[in-house]
């Protein structure tokens, strides 16, 4: 003990510091602070409609130059590319793009004579998400391109554009740049002059969130109820028309031309590994300025609130929860929030998702209940009715979230919808069942206690209420015998959380 | 036996309470019956087909598909008889696209009837369509809702004025979520809403006129309104940053 502090008292402090620093071997790694794109970076460059939308106006911010010489690199350069800058979908799921891409070129597909589609999901209906909007009217040209270059790396003779119904300037903007293409010799016979034959169509929806499922949307793109087929067989396999068809969204298809002009590495230096690359975040809800900005992946979510959005109204402790991804994923709470970066691996860590980018911020004036039982009005909604859990189940989930809105429920009743929820996630043909029953899981996980507390205070003011929501005062037949499983006789248990 | 019991309950003082009843309110599936019924002015004797025009669109937009798939061009023909048939698809139109695209008319029904956008019952001449869906809820789509609905003589959400000229629905997210409220009339967005604002696009179309799409806020479109963060120089131009062949 003596001997221990003997010597380091002798030698003055700030030469102390240095001391230990030069015996030291580990080094704390450099922290890198993601967020902060310079314009210089976005890829976007339109994407407030500031500039001409038109073909003049896209060549002028770089499109279509030297598409000839990225079509002459060949198909396995462009997948290569795309792989190297770590590219990952950006509709929802996050599937590595390169990769998914490479499915079309299996061995021997020279020897199939069917034809072969890109399909490019623009039915962008998930609550929350606009940033495909205004890639549609600001930077048509961008996503043509893209259908052209993502064409030729996975050899396809045409591509679709899926357009939501809805989007009528958008679609009228995607169908005259794809005539300006034409007109331009881009596309047709010769595309850009490399001989490779292409085409590109555009096709309105009609009105159905369901269509964003890739199986829905070829079946909807093949003029039938948009019904999700049963995988598999995939689409790179049997797809479109019962041809090898890719589907893959806006964003995704759109940055491929400029990462293969800008070189994979530069692509890749944005972001953590794995989540690499620019994203376009739309923020909605309770926020100063709500906007579409093009970012770093893995930007602190406060700090994109913070940079980008003026801020939450009310400050950010005024905060209540976030939505990161969009309707299907669960909220966060305000802890988890300032801590989560905007990425797919860190909102996975959190149980949330980075979905499509969608931020919903709710400040404390919201309900929160309401909030989620909104969303589960909106898929019931949307449900195509084929597999009878979601059909069945978000129904009896609207149908209870509506009644814990204003508590008028059992607690018991809070465990039945989770595991109503755990019946639904996983038992259907699409993610549709699971994307219903995220929000709610989100909301009983982080904040079960809002809803209890409804619960208790409906029950101190009108009395018991069976299962189901009938009061025991007033909606039942006193002469009558209640049977035991309506939960009249079970007393009412205490909160866990209280 | 079986009768004078029956008949001995039925006269009896019927006291049935809401515990009793198997449902309390009649089953209602669906925003819309799914089951065609002949009315006077939804028959498939009434005359429809494409005026020379969207005949000719139709023939462009069938030759998008491969030949032996025209029935692909379902949704976009449905669409545009919609839209010759004063915005709302009667048995009729349906009946003339399934002979135009060679496919049984079921099949046409059934689209028809999966899609939203397809209204199976006649519309005012201003379709106003008010998202309430989360992230529009935050930002008070109820309010503009309602005052839509007062605004137009107190109809609700799925009624037509008397004089014909406005319908009101709800509708779920129609992806403009940064410029919510928003509200959709015939196929033009107008976003960014208050209530006043409301107002003044409604009494704009009611007295004939088409104010300007967009946001109302006086912002372009879904840039932060307090000032760019984003995209302020100047678009940078064909080869600039990018590796050296492709420069």
């Amino acid at each position: 003990m003596f001997r221990a502090s003997s010597k380091a008292t002798q030698i003055s402090r700030p030469f102390r510091a240095k001391l230990r620093r030069s015996f030291a071997t580990v080094q704390d790694p450099p922290v890198r602070h993601y967020g902060g794109l310079k314009d210089q970076d976005r890829i976007f460059t339109n994407a407030y409609c500031r500039h001409d939308h038109g073909i003049k106006g896209a060549q002028s911010r770089g499109d279509w130059h030297k598409t000839k010489e990225i079509l002459a690199k060949g198909d396995s350069w462009i997948i290569q590319t795309i792989k190297d800058s770590g590219l990952r979908g950006r509709g929802g799921a996050g599937f590595p793009s390169g990769l998914k891409w490479s499915f079309m070129n299996k061995p021997g597909w020279e020897k199939d004579p069917r034809p072969r589609y890109l399909v490019v999901n623009a039915d962008e209906g998930e609550p929350g998400t606009c940033k495909d909007r205004e890639i549609l009217r600001g930077d048509p040209h961008k996503l043509v391109e893209g259908c052209l270059v993502a064409g030729r790396a996975m050899n396809a003779n045409a591509a679709y554009i899926y357009i939501r119904g809805e989007f009528y300037q958008e679609a009228s903007h995607v169908q005259q740049a794809i005539n300006e293409a034409y007109k331009a010799g881009f596309l047709g016979e010769n595309a850009c002059g490399s001989g490779y034959k292409f085409d590109v169509y555009l096709h309105r929806g009609a009105g159905a969130y369901i269509c964003g499922e890739e199986t829905a949307l070829i079946e909807s793109l093949e003029g039938k109820q948009g019904k999700p087929r049963l995988k598999p067989p995939f689409p790179a396999d049997v797809g479109l028309f019962g041809c090898p068809t890719t589907v893959a969204n806006v964003e995704t298809v759109a940055v491929a031309p400029t990462i293969c002009r800008r070189g994979a590495p530069w692509f890749a230096q944005f972001g953590r590994a794995r989540n690499q690359g620019t994203k376009l975040f739309c923020i909605s809800g309770h926020v100063n300025n709500p906007c579409v900005v093009e970012e770093e992946m893995s930007i602190p979510l406060k700090d994109l609130i913070e940079k980008h959005c003026g801020g939450v109204v009310g400050g950010w402790d005024n905060l209540l929860g976030i939505i990161p991804g969009g309707s299907s994923v669960p909220v966060l709470p305000i802890k988890q929030c300032s801590e989560v970066l905007m990425d797919y691996d860190s909102l996975k860590d959190a149980q949330s998702g980075l979905g499509t980018g969608a931020v919903i911020v709710m400040n404390k004036s919201t309900d929160i209940v309401k909030a989620i039982a909104r969303f589960a009005h909106f898929y019931k909604h949307e449900s195509c009715g084929q597999c009878t859990p979601c059909r069945e189940g978000t129904t009896w989930m609207m149908n209870m979230m509506d009644r814990f809105v204003e508590g008028r429920g059992h607690q018991r009743e809070i465990d039945m919808l989770l595991e109503l929820t755990k019946q639904i996630e996983g038992r259907t043909i699409c993610a549709l069942g699971d994307a219903a029953a995220w929000p709610i899981q989100g909301l009983m996980r982080h904040f079960r206690p809002e809803v209890e507390k409804r619960v208790t205070s409906f029950r101190a003011e009108n009395g018991p209420v069976l299962f189901g929501g009938r009061l025991l005062s007033t909606q039942t037949d006193p002469t009558l015998a209640l049977p035991d499983n309506l939960g009249a006789n079970l007393p009412e248990v205490t909160p866990p959380s209280a | 036996m079986f009768a004078v019991r029956l008949a001995k309950q039925l006269s009896r003082p019927v006291q049935r309470t809401a515990a009793r009843k198997v449902s309390s309110t009649p089953a209602r599936k669906s925003d819309a019956l799914f089951v065609h019924r002949d009315t006077s002015y939804n028959n498939p004797k009434i005359h429809f087909e494409f005026n020379a025009e969207n005949l000719k669109r139709a023939q462009e937009i069938i030759a998008r598909y491969p030949p032996q798939y025209k029935k692909a061009a379902v949704i976009p023909l449905l669409d545009l008889g919609q839209r010759q048939n004063k915005g709302w698809t009667s048995i009729s139109v349906m009946n003339y696209v399934a002979n135009l695209l060679e496919m049984p008319p079921m099949r046409v029904y059934e689209v028809a009837t999966f899609y939203t956008m397809f209204n199976r019952e006649p519309i005012g001449e201003h379709f106003v369509q008010v998202c309430t869906t989360t992230p529009c809820m935050l930002r008070g789509a109820y309010d503009i809702l309602d005052t839509v609905c007062k605004d137009l003589g107190g109809i609700k959400p799925g009624e037509t004025t008397k004089d014909g000229k406005f319908t009101v629905i709800e509708v779920e997210c129609q992806g403009a979520c940064s410029n919510a409220p928003m509200l959709v009339v015939g196929d033009d967005f107008y976003e960014d809403l208050t209530p006043q604002l409301t107002t003044k696009i409604l009494d704009a179309f009611k007295k004939g006129e088409r104010p300007k799409p967009g946001p109302q806020s006086g912002r372009h479109t879904s840039e932060n309104s307090a000032g760019l963060t984003a995209l302020t120089e100047k678009p940078y131009g064909p080869g600039e940053h990018c590796t050296p062949e492709f420069q």
